[in-house]
């Protein structure tokens, strides 16, 4: 099964309530999977700054002063929020790649979970109650954000193989489905560059859509080209910094379910968890089509 | 009218409510508030009682349905009305996959359109789609007539057996031995009382649909064909 959320906010005055709104559509669809969850919410960009969001099995040991030793070995100053096993640092742009580098060497042990200018991605083993209060999910603001909760078929339970992965700058991908050619995938996008942290297929999803962005292509072109190219069953939700999109394999047997007003674009996996967004009512609630792209931009 | 608040009663507690109905019973209309898209609303009753939904349901809904009258005042989830037995289940949005899935008998009628899967495997029930319906419906269906307004997707009524497929708009494809038939007396006859009992009889005239059915060439085992396996 897996349960996915969605949320694109179209009304400015509802981020501040993204976090909130977010996390009660995930909890609702907790019996989808419980084996895992992880939520990405795009916060906004602050000027001339970049954000990494890292995760770590032992964070007392790994983030005690990660943000000094990261302005030591870039050369500029770097704020550090930490929640639980993840921290949120905040890098000049300029000095994004010199602090991953920076940061594989600092702290071999710790993990990426996203980088870009908005996206900011928080995931663990447990329930999407238990996930959503350790990194208070429900205090943040933003743009738009996607949510997962995982039934696990394709890979192991673990941080690194929750949704939703990210392969690249502000993107980042939940899947329902699991994929059947994905090793053969894998090692096509590995010949082209890509770099891969789990055996997931859902990961080969984000980076055959990361590649395809990376090749210049739109986010419209890259969903349709996993129609053709990723076999196997799916509906995928993605983010960028500025959009949101959702595409579904041709059998479609994967449900979904959408609701747009004048304030925001939703997914749900069911109808449920979209019961509680403000205007659902006199919402237009459809099931995307089969092998249809759909997406939204800012 | 006995009224049942989803939202505060729970789901066990309106099942148990409407399984203990048995025979005749005085209690013969019922209302479901704040149904929220929950799971196997007003599943397996065995009554003839009518129930009234006020909103949209999750998988499930009045699955099994045997004697019952079901209106669903919203859309329904995956497999609304699944192995219906008997009975009649209205739905005034629309439906999602796999709705009257293996449907022995009874009436479904979905006033708006019904995703993919729409009657796969039917047995004997008739189904009614004001609107259209998506790929693969009536896939290995066996009896039953499916009756639909609109259009029908990709790989309509792929291995079927002996249902009746009635479309009046277009079809995208039809499945593996799946063929259009003539219309004949009989087949009007059957279209005018399910359209009047589908509510649909102000929209559509038999006259307009198209009948499809089985070439029956998948019937049996073709020794032909023994190389290909």
């Amino acid at each position: 099964m897996c349960g996915i959320v969605g949320l694109f906010l179209k009304d400015p005055k509802l981020e501040p309530k993204l976090g909130a709104m977010l996390t009660d559509m995930l909890i609702t669809m907790t019996d989808r999977g419980p084996d895992s969850a992880g939520i990405a919410i795009y916060s906004g960009a602050k000027d001339g700054l970049g954000k990494i969001t890292v995760q770590s099995a032992n964070p007392e040991k790994d983030f005690k002063d990660l943000d000094g030793d990261l302005h030591n070995a870039i050369g500029q100053p770097v704020a550090m929020l930490v929640k639980s096993t993840h921290a949120v640092l905040e890098v000049p742009v300029g000095q994004m790649e010199a602090a991953r580098s920076a940061l594989s060497h600092l702290r071999p042990s710790v993990k990426v979970m996203s980088a870009g200018d908005s996206i900011e991605i928080f995931k663990e083993v447990g329930l999407p109650k238990d996930v959503a209060a350790r990194f208070d999910v429900a205090k943040m603001k933003g743009t738009h954000g996607i949510g997962h909760t995982r039934m696990a078929t394709e890979s192991a339970v673990t941080t690194m193989g929750a949704h939703p992965f990210s392969t690249g700058s502000d993107q980042c991908l939940v899947h329902n489905g699991s994929l059947s050619n994905h090793n053969g995938v894998r090692r096509e996008l590995k010949r082209l560059g890509m770099t891969f942290e789990t055996e997931n297929d859902t990961e080969v999803g984000a980076a055959f859509i990361s590649h395809k962005l990376q090749e210049g292509e739109t986010l419209g072109n890259a969903l349709e080209a996993t129609l053709t190219d990723l076999d196997g069953f799916f509906t995928f939700v993605v983010g960028t910094k500025n959009g949101f999109g959702v595409v579904r394999d041709p059998i479609a047997c994967k449900p979904a379910v959408m609701a747009e007003t004048d304030q925001y674009v939703a997914f749900g996996s069911e109808y449920r968890a979209l019961v509680n967004l403000p205007g659902i009512e006199d919402a237009r609630v459809w099931e995307p089509e089969p092998a249809t792209v759909y997406f939204w931009e800012h | 009218m006995q009224s049942f608040d989803l939202g505060k009663e729970g789901l066990r507690a309106l099942n148990s409510s409407l399984h203990a109905l048995k025979g005749q019973t005085n209690m013969t209309a019922w209302e479901i508030t704040n149904p929220k898209g929950a799971h196997a609303i007003a599943a397996g009753v065995d009554a003839p009682v009518d129930i009234t939904v006020r909103g949209s349901t999750g998988y499930y809904c009045a699955g099994m349905n045997k004697q019952a009258t079901i209106r669903i005042k919203g859309s329904a989830g995956p497999g609304v009305a699944e192995n219906m037995m008997s009975g009649t289940v209205i739905i005034d949005g629309n439906a999602s996959q796999y709705a009257g899935a293996t449907g022995r008998g009874g009436l479904l009628v979905i006033k708006g359109n019904a995703s993919s899967r729409c009657g796969v495997s039917m047995k004997g029930i008739d189904i009614v789609v004001h609107g259209s319906i998506g790929h693969m419906s009536a896939f290995m269906a066996q009896s039953g007539n499916l009756v639909v307004l609109g259009d029908a997707g990709d790989a309509l009524g792929d291995s079927l057996y002996e249902a009746r497929l009635f479309v009046r708009g277009s079809v995208k494809s039809l499945g593996a031995d799946c063929i259009e038939k003539e219309m004949r007396d009989e087949h009007y006859a059957i279209l005018e009382e399910l359209l009047r009992k589908g509510e649909a009889d102000g929209k559509a005239k038999p006259e307009e649909f198209r009948r499809y059915g089985s070439a029956r060439k998948l019937y049996n085992f073709n020794i032909d064909n023994a190389a290909a396996y």
